[in-house]
């Protein structure tokens, strides 16, 4: 196991170098869905994190127990187990928030990008290493979420956080806050996070 | 001596296979998580309900009066009286409960009848509100509580424009979903795809209709009746 990651570079690889979105490309569904208000996008990163951080620390603990074809059963079981206790308590205590996000709360169950870091990380190695990596990946996913959703409230309202940005004059983008918004501010962002990919690829490269 | 040992070796393999035994973590983690669910489910569901219950009396004027002079009503303290009741209706030998809010004006004028539904869906159930004038000769407003349908199709149906086409509908025919575009007074336009889900809407305000409007309008003739 010498050339698994330690626990350092797990946690930071998740924040940018492997972003969920940005490098990763998992966990599209809410990323365009829930992203035309910040409010939304935190919690949604939230649910998210708190689902990740559990099922990575179960998944890590029985991790010598696991049969290669019998994991993906128990993965899906931990996932949905927290996935409920998170719905369960936005319900309880963020009513409101809880009906905004709808059925993308139970939808994170199918989102890759948990599934995925059981399966890579935390089935492999050890509590503490799945434990970083889960918050590295959070932290990466919650700035992916919050920098699409900051670009299309902002352009589409003019307000952030129910604080006004742009003057009063701004001409509200509606459609950045609709669907399309969603895909136009993913793709210019996914693009230019591979331009910059390319253009420090092209420097180590020359040097 | 090697017959006997092979067999006892066969059995323990055979053991090892067996699907029970290979699958011991899923039945342990399946049991003990199902044991943490309840307990969650228990801590909170009282807590959820109370959120729910309160949505619905913050709803019920909105459904009577609309939403904007409901608010100018609550922010000047003459808010609606509400009275929760409940209506039995026999059905095909089958009693079945209707949970109804009885709404009045602060000078005791009644305002109207709000009654809360639930039926099938697309997906899953569909809970709803919707008002009617104290007669029950027209609909009020519609409120849609809980739904699990298609995001970005049939969860429209939960959209202000789409729902407020049911204001001032008239209560004396069953409602009719059509696509392309309403012109009769029964007529509810379809969400495009989603005609299921409208259709769905229409259906269990049809239905609960059917089965009250005549006791709400009774009740509202004769107000001291209500008591049994």
């Amino acid at each position: 196991m010498a050339d698994q990651p330690t626990a350092y570079e797990r946690f930071i690889q998740g924040i940018l170098p492997e972003n969920p979105v940005y490098r990763q490309v998992l966990g599209l569904c809410p990323t365009l869905a829930v992203t035309n208000s910040m409010n939304a996008a935190l919690t949604m990163a939230g649910a998210v994190a708190f689902v990740l951080l559990c099922a990575n620390i179960v998944t890590s603990l029985i991790r010598n127990l696991l049969r290669p074809h019998l994991r993906i059963v128990i993965f899906t079981l931990t996932i949905a187990t927290f996935v409920t206790i998170a719905d369960r308590f936005l319900a309880a205590y963020m009513y409101q928030m809880s009906k905004t996000l709808g059925p993308y709360i139970p939808l994170i169950i199918v989102n890759c990008l948990i599934i995925c870091r059981c399966e890579v990380c935390a089935s492999k190695q050890s509590v503490w290493t799945a434990a970083s990596d889960a918050a590295g990946q959070s932290i990466g996913y919650a700035l992916a979420l919050s920098s699409i959703a900051g670009i299309r409230e902002i352009l589409g309202t003019g307000m952030l956080f129910g604080f006004r940005l742009l003057p009063e004059i701004w001409p509200d983008w509606v459609i950045m806050v609709l669907p399309p918004g969603a895909f136009i501010t993913l793709g210019l962002l996914l693009g230019a996070a591979n331009w910059i990919q390319i253009v420090q690829s092209k420097k180590t490269d020359n040097n | 001596m090697t017959t006997s040992s092979s067999t006892i070796s066969e059995k323990s393999e055979r053991f090892q296979n067996s699907y029970l035994l290979q699958a011991w973590l899923v039945i342990g983690l399946a049991l003990f998580f199902g044991i943490a669910l309840t307990g969650i489910q228990i801590a909170l569901s009282s807590r959820i309900e109370t959120n729910k219950k309160k949505e619905t009396m913050e709803k019920v004027p909105e459904i009577i009066l609309g939403a904007n002079h409901a608010q100018n009503q609550a922010a000047t303290d003459k808010s609606l009286k509400i009275e929760q009741r409940s209506i039995t209706v026999d059905k095909n030998n089958r009693k079945k409960v209707y949970t109804v809010f009885e709404t009045r004006y602060p000078d005791g004028k009644p305002a109207g009848w709000v009654a809360k539904a639930s039926g099938q869906g697309y997906a899953d159930k569909i809970e709803l509100l919707f008002g009617v004038d104290p007669g029950a000769t027209k609909l009020t407003g519609l409120f849609i509580l809980e739904q699990k349908e298609t995001p970005g199709l049939g969860n429209k149906i939960t959209d202000q424009h789409w729902r407020d086409q049911f204001i001032l509908k008239p209560t004396g025919r069953m409602l009719k979903v059509v696509k392309g575009g309403a012109k009769g007074p029964y007529e509810i336009d379809a969400i495009t795809g989603a005609t299921i889900s409208s259709k769905s809407v229409t259906t269990i305000i049809n239905k609960t209709l059917a089965d009250i409007q005549k006791q709400l309008a009774s009740l509202a003739a004769n107000p001291k009746e209500d008591n049994q």
